[in-house]
């Protein structure tokens, strides 16, 4: 047995990529050794900015003996084809065996693969493991570099320590042999260290000034500063991501206290923070009673030989310079009020197609309004249209043209300064929310208004100037947009019909567009008239070059899509909860399901109830009747209108009444006339008691009586397929017994379409 | 006939004196980079990397040691002479070593003791911060070195110029001259600096400039003018082009881009606008990069033998 140090050594890797490095080289390596069929336990694997490392304990001293057996052509086959077989095996002729294979003398290659040294397969490893090193950036340097073939590496490579036991591996890669050499601290040690093995390798480096296992450097720095803020009474405001990222900036951390100004503190905190922490790296800490304290700690990559006074002194200066820049921000922001910043968004396009910033903020605005004042959001209307127009308004501040980050928080914090109600100063600050899974949805009610209003007018714009998600593409993240909007549905309960809400976004936009053309809006009433329809925002002028228009189903084409968009989603975003995607389909084909809240409510008692004895033994003679109507080309009077929209809203305009009427068919018993076998009267009685039971509880929302209803047909269904012959010779029968199934499958359908469940 | 007396320069003092620590660079690169040491370019520029010494002499397989100091305007970031810190005027000291050596860091960290930073007193780091220049068809990889967390140095491995590989990869340093300064003299204001030992302040030599062209840069010139200036450096950037002197075309570029900033400072070019300008200047500069690529290229293929542009 023996074991394997390799040390990468480099111009320092940057600290994001650390931890993938680490990832890549112990897959590279086990891939290699995998190949050459070595068993590899576990591995110690470390980085610090300078080198990568691995240690490999306990690898056998050399690969095992492998013979290999590849058949080959049968006897008597032609010369070409055993000369090529023998080509491809590296064997002569001679060295064939000839076996019986199921009566047929065939030809054998067997091929012996002797063991090799484990160094000779490490030699061959390394330079294989570099090549293929796979970095997030690569580059290239140095003379060698007069050819693009040359190496690459995140930064140039500068040492490669290869040591197998006490013996050092020989390779080379980019003109870079392998050896025991290696160099300390940049600073703290001068001249090269030789290195004996694995065991000495991270005490020499230590003595040099390398901490070289990460986690190691991140302990003390995790500690040492919130230690050295203990220590003055303070607790860490703490950060992991910061401690691996100042872990993967040093090689000696030794963590430092600095203080700031107080008076920076009329900033606000997050302001602080985000420039200390972005810009500089710097942990902050809290006061007791949780404000921020005009502290910061910092890791130095030496230990100072006086202690760390003029480095100190340093970082306060630049903290200092950044935070006096943040409060020239924040001071030279609330000279003009938030609605005078609102104005310069006029300068700034949102979209090529769908116009400036200040023109969304209009669209928004009035969005907000409406779902007010139609009682969707319980907000204010007055309120939820002030914060609407003033909630993009902080993107032309300074703050934010220097912070990207603080959008919101920063509009929330000025329109508080300018003393606006409190409701409009919360609502500009987290309008943004939910900004993903897992962030809090806004729950105030005027918050709740624009925050939706700016979602539904980014969804409906980007899909009505046709720049949709696709496959891993979603450019102006609509998924999100949606997730957001449907998570602020379900949080808050809001009650909407989203077709209508849909159509009202689009109808706003649309209006909006058509205004900026002067003489569009007679043409689009003129072409509304002439087509029949309810709005047409038709093409005018240019202008507005998708098809607006209200098909025969009183939506807009667009309001259906994203309808279908936001299926998809809810799909994906229950999934996590463990509801099931064929029931929300299920749910869904039903058509004009657009209220999430009743929507999920209804998939809940669907779920519950599918997955009891009588829900599947149901769903089965579900499956069971619907198979029979369709073999039997059983078809009700009439094709329920197509939900989606049709280019021509003329083609879809049949009779508005018609949906009812289908909805209406095969429901009614006509007297038989014929005397019904038991089991059949029973699923008729039945049928009478449960189909209505079950249509007024879904009218009332309650899914859980309507599945009740529906489990009262289990018994009867079962004992109906047991006892009664559908096929019968006599027609009337069949027809009759076709009807109630059809009936059945009605009923059944009008709570789900158990068609799309699975199992 | 007298002799006339023999002169010995003084020590430099590159801690009390801003021109000695430019001079001490010089000394340093000239010495241990074996470079030329140039004067700046004669034009307006944003940045030292479009001296034609860095852009022009990045392409190509032959070796190019230089080092400079270049003066750079930035009209947006004038403050009239009140903001201690920004300027619309201020110095960048370039070195650009092609092939990078492979000691480049260590001859970096030398260039630094040279001006007076001690490495174990002052915290020295080597942060990720990579460089890409679209007007120029350029980038590299490299690092904002941090002096006690102050970025005093951009330390670039050119990787593409005019969208063109480095064949070979050229090394490059921009170090911040007034911040650097201002670091090592311990002066909060920049304009406190002294320039040399003799007493004279960098605020006596600038600051008066400051006013006047952050005055001129935002009120101002005439906005017609540079849009004219504008539409001709670009006619005569193509002018050159078509006359086969991509040197020539190159200037016109440059020209192009500082008129292009001192329009944006004026604020009459609006967010959409600006885009397709950005666009117009990245086509001039790109297209004379190209030119003077191809234009070169047998040249350089005879000297080395297998070289290739592409």
């Amino acid at each position: 047995m023996a074991d394997f140090l390799l040390e990468l050594r480099c111009e320092e890797i940057p600290a994001r990529m650390q931890a993938g490095a680490r990832a890549e080289l112990e897959k590279l390596f086990r891939r290699e050794l995998d190949a050459a069929g070595v068993k590899v336990g576990e591995l110690t694997i470390w980085s610090t900015p300078r080198r990568l490392a691995l240690i490999a304990r306990g690898l056998p001293l050399a690969t095992e003996a492998v013979s290999e057996e590849a058949k080959g052509p049968p006897e008597g086959a032609p010369d070409a084809a055993i000369d090529g077989f023998c080509k491809k095996a590296g064997v002569s002729r001679d060295q064939l065996e000839l076996r019986d294979v199921k009566g047929r003398m065939t030809y054998f290659a067997v091929i012996e693969q002797p063991g090799r040294a484990m160094a000779e397969v490490l030699s061959a490893a390394i330079p294989a493991i570099i090549r293929d090193f796979a970095w997030p950036k690569s580059m290239r340097w140095g003379a060698a570099s007069i050819t693009t073939d040359s190496l690459r590496w995140v930064r140039p490579l500068s040492g490669i320590v290869a040591l197998l036991d006490d013996a050092v591996v020989p390779c080379e890669v980019g003109g870079i042999a392998a050896g025991r050499e290696t160099y300390g601290h940049r600073f703290h040690s001068k001249g090269p260290i030789t290195i004996d093995g694995v065991d000495d390798y991270a005490i020499k480096l230590r003595d040099a000034f390398v901490i070289v296992g990460h986690e190691e450097r991140q302990n003390i720095i995790r500690s040492g500063v919130a230690k050295a803020f203990e220590d003055m009474g303070l607790e860490v405001i703490a950060d992991e991501g910061l401690v691996i990222e100042n872990a993967g900036l040093t090689e000696w951390p030794v963590p430092l206290v600095g203080g700031f100004d107080e008076a920076f503190l009329a900033v606000p905190p997050e302001v602080i923070q985000l420039s200390a922490r972005l810009n500089q790296k710097y942990f902050m800490a809290r006061t007791a009673d949780e404000t921020l304290a005009p502290v910061f700690a910092f890791v130095a990559n030496i230990a100072p030989h006086d202690g760390g006074a003029l480095v100190v002194a340093g970082n306060e200066k630049v903290l200092a310079a950044r935070l006096s820049d943040a409060r020239f921000f924040w001071e030279q922001d609330q000279k003009t009020p938030l609605s005078a910043h609102a104005e310069k968004l006029s300068r700034i396009t949102f979209h090529e197609k769908l116009g400036t910033v200040a023109d969304k903020v209009e669209r928004v605005a009035k969005l907000a309004r409406w779902l007010c004042e139609e009682g969707i959001v319980a907000g204010d209307p007055a309120l939820a249209e002030q914060a609407a127009r003033l909630c993009k308004a902080d993107l032309v501040t300074e703050m934010v043209g220097e912070f990207p980050e603080l959008q919101g928080l920063m509009g929330g914090y000025y329109a508080a300064k300018e003393g606006l109600p409190v409701e409009v100063a919360e609502a500009i600050r987290d309008h943004y929310k939910p900004v993903g899974q897992g962030d809090d949805v806004p729950t105030a009610p005027v918050t709740v208004a624009v925050s939706l209003a700016d979602k539904l007018d980014t969804l409906v714009g980007f899909y009505e100037v046709a720049e949709r998600p696709t496959g891993s593409k979603d450019p102006f993240a609509l998924r999100r947009a949606s997730l957001a909007v449907i998570g602020t549905h379900l949080e808050c309960e809001i009650r909407s019909n989203l077709l209508r809400v849909f159509d009202q976004v689009v109808d706003i936009l649309n209006h909006q567009r058509l205004a900026k053309v002067p003489g569009a809006a007679e043409d689009a009433k003129e072409a509304a008239a002439k087509l029949g329809v309810v709005t047409a925002s038709i093409v005018v002028a240019g202008v507005v070059e998708n098809r607006s228009i209200r098909n025969g189903t009183g939506h807009h084409r667009t309001s259906w899509d994203l309808l279908d968009f936001f299926a998809d989603r809810l799909k994906v975003q229950q999934r996590e909860a463990g509801v099931r995607h064929d029931l929300i389909d299920a749910v869904f084909a039903l058509g004009g399901e657009d209220d999430l809240v009743r929507l999920l409510a209804r998939v809940h008692a669907l779920q519950a109830f599918v997955t009891t004895e009588d829900g599947t033994n149901l769903l089965a003679g579900y499956k069971r009747a619907a198979n029979i109507l369709k073999k039997e080309s059983w078809e009700p009077a009439a094709e329920p209108i197509a939900q989606t929209g049709e280019e021509d809203p003329l083609a879809m305009v049949d009779d508005p009444d018609i949906g009812d009427i289908v909805a209406e068919g095969g429901h009614t018993s006509p007297a038989l006339s014929y005397t019904p076998e038991p089991a059949e009267q029973a699923l008729i009685d039945a049928l009478d008691a449960a189909a209505p039971r079950a249509a007024q509880a879904v009218e009332a929302e309650q899914f859980g009586e309507a599945m009740a209803a529906l489990a009262t047909l289990r018994a009867p269904i079962d004992r109906f397929f047991e006892e009664v012959t559908v096929n019968d010779p006599q027609a009337d029968k069949r027809a009759a017994r076709l009807a109630l199934l059809a009936a059945f499958r009605d009923a059944v359908h009008r709570v789900a379409d158990f068609g799309r469940i699975e199992g | 006939m007298s002799a006339a007396p023999l002169f010995t320069p003084p020590p430099r003092d590159p801690a009390r004196s801003f021109q000695d620590m430019i001079l001490t660079l010089h000394d340093f690169w000239s010495a241990e980079g074996q470079c030329v040491i140039l004067q700046p370019y004669d034009m307006r520029m944003g940045a030292g990397t479009f001296h034609t010494a860095t852009t022009l002499r990045a392409l190509g397989p032959e070796p190019w040691n230089a080092a400079f100091v270049q003066p750079c305007r930035r009209p947006t970031d004038g403050r009239y002479g009140e903001n201690p810190n920004r300027l619309q005027h201020y110095y960048q000291y370039q070195v650009i070593l092609k092939p990078s050596p492979s000691d480049i860091q260590e001859l970096y960290l030398k260039s630094l003791a040279a001006i007076g930073i001690d490495p174990l007193a002052h915290d020295i780091r080597f942060v990720e911060d990579d460089w890409e220049s679209p007007t120029l068809g350029a980038w590299g990889l490299g690092w904002e070195v941090w002096c006690d967390g102050m970025e005093v140095t951009q330390f670039t491995y050119f990787q593409q110029m005019g969208g063109f590989d480095c064949k070979p990869v050229a090394g490059e340093l921009t170090y911040g001259l007034e911040r650097l300064a201002m670091y090592i003299q311990g002066v909060d204001n920049v304009y406190d600096l002294a320039f040399n030992s003799a007493g004279v302040s960098y605020g006596e030599v600038f600051l008066e400039n400051e006013r006047q062209m952050s005055k001129w840069n935002f009120e101002v010139a005439n906005t017609e003018a540079l849009f004219d200036l504008f539409a001709k450096a670009e006619a005569e950037c193509r002018n050159a082009l078509s006359a086969g002197v991509p040197i020539a075309a190159y200037e016109q570029a440059i020209e192009a881009s500082h008129v292009f900033n001192l329009l944006q400072a004026r604020g009459v070019i609006s967010v959409q606008e600006r885009a397709s300008y950005m666009g117009r200047v990245r086509d001039l500069a790109r297209s004379s990069c190209e030119a003077y690529a191809e234009k070169m290229t047998p040249e350089w293929s005879a000297k080395y033998p297998g070289w290739s542009l592409v």
